[in-house]
């Protein structure tokens, strides 16, 4: 696996809001199949860092690189990646079907409307496809999303706490969905709360407080994490940051 | 048993192109209208409604109907036009709809475009009510001049779009988004009211075409001076 | 554990200088002096004009107050040009003092316009050219400062602001062709004015001090409104 470009790059990265730092410094790759857990209080500078890799902002100083391209300048580097986050990012008035439709249109993927079904149907939503987002649950809206983010095939998937407002078949069929990405090759960064859920699917941890990575590690010889100690580690560093 | 993923492309797909791009957006935003038609009709009536009004005050037996359809027809396409440009980009705020488009591999300039196609659409369909209905209440002889006053209201939505669209863009996410939109827009439609109005008089007059000529002549260079400017000032107003 | 971004120094030598002197310095001093020695040199030292009589005084106000005006939206859509290009908040602050200053040169040009206009043509307005070109210009800047005060994030309000100003640079050619043109084909009010004999040497010096004066208050006024920006935004980190 040597010599390949690393899937996620980012190394230096800063972003400033006119005084304010959100991140403060970060470095770290990814490769493809490994799924980073990441995790830290509210205000911590996740979200941004997901908007980052996304290219939705652009660094204050430092890099990002997705499969070698800079996705904020770079449209190559922008179609290998999927993003999920709080809000669907769907319109609300058209069904499930031609929202995942249109995102696969704007992919430029061969067949839009067939990558759209199977899409809806890896995520156990396609017998709603031709219901209007308006009309669904939360948590069916955040499964169109999750089909949404995922149907062009991304490379990167970064899901910013996914599993809130998701019931228990909800958060299964994610789970499934997050192992079969994995398992074809794409690179995961999840954020959440949930400890014991991020783990779960995780090669790599980190925990981020004030725009850093307070801890960054990589699971010992494909052994999952231990979520308890994981936990105290985590409540200690909180604490410790604030 | 896991669910069948969509398989991990190596990118190739390859992202449309400017206009291909623009389009799919424009097609998008045409689908929302068409489904809830709500904005649209809201806006045919208004603008209706303003035409009825401005009849009862004034006294078109004073002056003629021909001098003061005109004016009248361009006041009442511009506020009825700064309605319809509001809701562009409201349905883009609401779930972050916006970001799914700025992560996408679509150039920003084809965002701009599709939008601005999408409201061009929609403000020529309200000119398709509101003409006929001016010179239905105005009892003005459209006959020979209705390609000329064709042409000038499609010139006109062009100017009024490609600066409404960049401007409900910018005001989208301010607090006083109804009062800063007409604020921020209107000077930059008086150009636009100023010649449309004057070669539409001359053209209803039955006036020879070289006579609306330097109105049209401003009209066009105004069209394509600011379709290209807030083209490239959109994307200095996405978030950096 | 948040860096301090002090990256970006003030133009000013240091912040506890800006603090302690915002206003009262000597270009303070010197444009108060000199805009009192210029009102008083028009009211009591410059000789009454023969034709127009005591109104056409208005004229040392009228005309300098326009000048300062345009000097200070020239310099105002200059810096947000530079803000789009090199981001540097300094430029977008200037701009915005150089902006709300404008406003207030482009009200004093309205609104003696009409009491110069009322004795000397009869009309309280008339859609004179210029005075329609800076009516717009009131109407676009006072678009500005509200558009900067409906946003609440800086870089953002810095970008959509500097977008506006050069939109509006590029709209004031167009509405002066417009209204030109419209002039021309539509007979208004004949307006006598006054033509423009070389001004007798009292009256030329007259006018210029008042130039200097009201340019100098005008420079003052941007840079007191910057410091005063400056403080502001310090105040808010704390």
């Amino acid at each position: 696996m040597s010599g390949t470009v690393p899937t996620i790059e980012v190394s230096g990265l800063e972003k400033r809001f006119g005084r304010r730092v959100a991140v403060a410094g970060v470095d770290f790759t990814l490769g493809a199949a490994e799924c980073l857990a990441l995790f830290g209080p509210n205000g911590a500078g996740k979200t941004t860092l997901l908007r980052l890799i996304a290219g939705l902002l652009k660094p204050t100083s430092g890099s990002v690189r997705v499969l070698g391209a800079d996705p904020r300048r770079d449209p190559i580097g922008r179609s290998s990646v999927g993003l999920i986050s709080h809000q669907s990012m769907l319109y609300a008035p058209l069904t499930a079907l031609e929202n995942v439709e249109f995102t696969a249109r704007l992919y430029g993927l061969p067949d839009p409307r067939g990558a759209a079904l199977a899409a809806l149907e890896a995520i156990k939503i396609g017998d709603r496809a031709s219901a209007p987002v308006r009309t669904l649950s939360r948590g069916l809206q955040q499964r169109v999303s999750i089909a949404r983010a995922t149907v062009h095939g991304p490379a990167v998937v970064l899901l910013d706490e996914p599993y809130a407002g998701l019931d228990e078949a909800g958060a299964s069929a994610l789970t499934s969905l997050l192992q079969t990405l994995r398992a074809s090759g794409a690179a995961l960064i999840l954020v959440t709360h949930n400890v014991s859920e991020g783990l779960a699917l995780a090669t790599h941890a980190a925990i981020m407080t004030g725009g850093r990575f307070a801890r960054f590690e990589q699971g010992r010889d494909g052994r999952p994490f231990d979520a308890q100690r994981y936990a105290a580690d985590y409540r200690t560093l909180v604490s410790r940051a604030s | 048993m896991p669910a069948d993923a969509p398989p991990v492309r190596p990118t190739r797909s390859s992202p449309p192109g400017l206009l291909r791009a623009a389009w799919i957006v424009a097609q998008k935003d045409l689908a929302i209208e068409l489904r809830t038609r709500s904005a649209f009709l809201s806006v045919v009536v208004f603008a209706v409604l303003g035409l009825v009004i401005f009849f009862f005050a004034w006294d078109s037996t004073a002056v003629s109907a021909l001098d003061l359809a005109p004016g009248v027809l361009w006041v009442t396409f511009t506020f009825a036009g700064l309605l319809g440009l509001h809701r562009s980009f409201g349905v883009e705020v609401q779930d972050r709809a916006f970001d799914a488009l700025l992560v996408s591999p679509v150039d920003r300039e084809a965002i701009y475009l599709g939008k601005a196609i999408a409201n061009l659409i929609f403000v020529s369909a309200v000119l398709l009510v509101a003409v006929p209905a001016v010179a239905l209440f105005y009892n003005l002889p459209l006959g020979r001049s209705i390609v000329g006053l064709g042409s000038v209201a499609l010139l006109a939505a062009i100017g009024l779009v490609a600066v409404g669209t960049l401007f409900s863009a910018m005001t989208v996410n301010t607090r006083m988004a109804e009062l800063l939109l007409p604020m921020l827009s209107l000077p930059f439609f008086v150009p636009i009211v100023l010649t449309s109005g004057q070669a539409s008089t001359r053209l209803l007059a039955g006036r020879p075409l070289a006579e609306a000529l330097p109105w049209l002549r401003i009209l066009i260079a105004f069209d394509i001076v600011f379709a290209v400017a807030c083209t490239v000032a959109f994307s200095h107003t996405l978030e950096e | 554990m948040t860096s301090t971004a002090q990256s970006r120094a003030p133009t000013l030598t240091s912040a506890s200088e800006a603090s302690s002197q915002p206003v009262f310095d000597w270009l303070f001093g010197l444009s108060v002096v000199l805009m009192l020695a210029a009102v008083v040199r028009i009211v009591a030292f410059t000789p009454i004009e023969a034709t127009q009589g005591a109104a056409q005084k208005i004229y040392y106000i009228h005309v300098p107050a326009a000048i300062s005006a345009y000097t200070a939206l020239t310099l105002a859509a200059l810096m947000s040009i530079v803000f789009l290009w090199l981001h540097d908040e300094r430029a977008d602050r200037l701009a915005a003092s150089a902006g709300e200053v404008a406003l207030v040169f482009t009200s004093g040009v309205l609104l003696t316009g009409p009491l110069w206009g009322k004795p000397i043509w009869g009309a309280w307005w008339t859609w004179d050219a210029r005075l329609t070109l800076t009516l717009f210009l009131w109407f676009v800047t006072a678009a500005y400062l509200v558009l900067r005060g409906a946003i609440e994030d800086p870089t953002a309000r810095g970008r959509y602001s500097a977008v506006l100003a050069v939109l509006a640079a590029l709209l004031i050619p167009f509405i002066h062709l417009s209204v030109y043109l419209f002039r021309t084909l539509h007979p208004m009010p004949i307006v006598l004015k006054p033509s423009r004999p070389s001004l007798p040497t009292e009256m030329l010096i007259t006018f210029t001090l008042s130039c200097c004066a009201f340019f100098l208050f005008c420079l003052m006024l941007i840079r007191s409104r910057y410091r005063l920006a400056l403080l502001r935004e310090r105040a808010e980190v704390e």
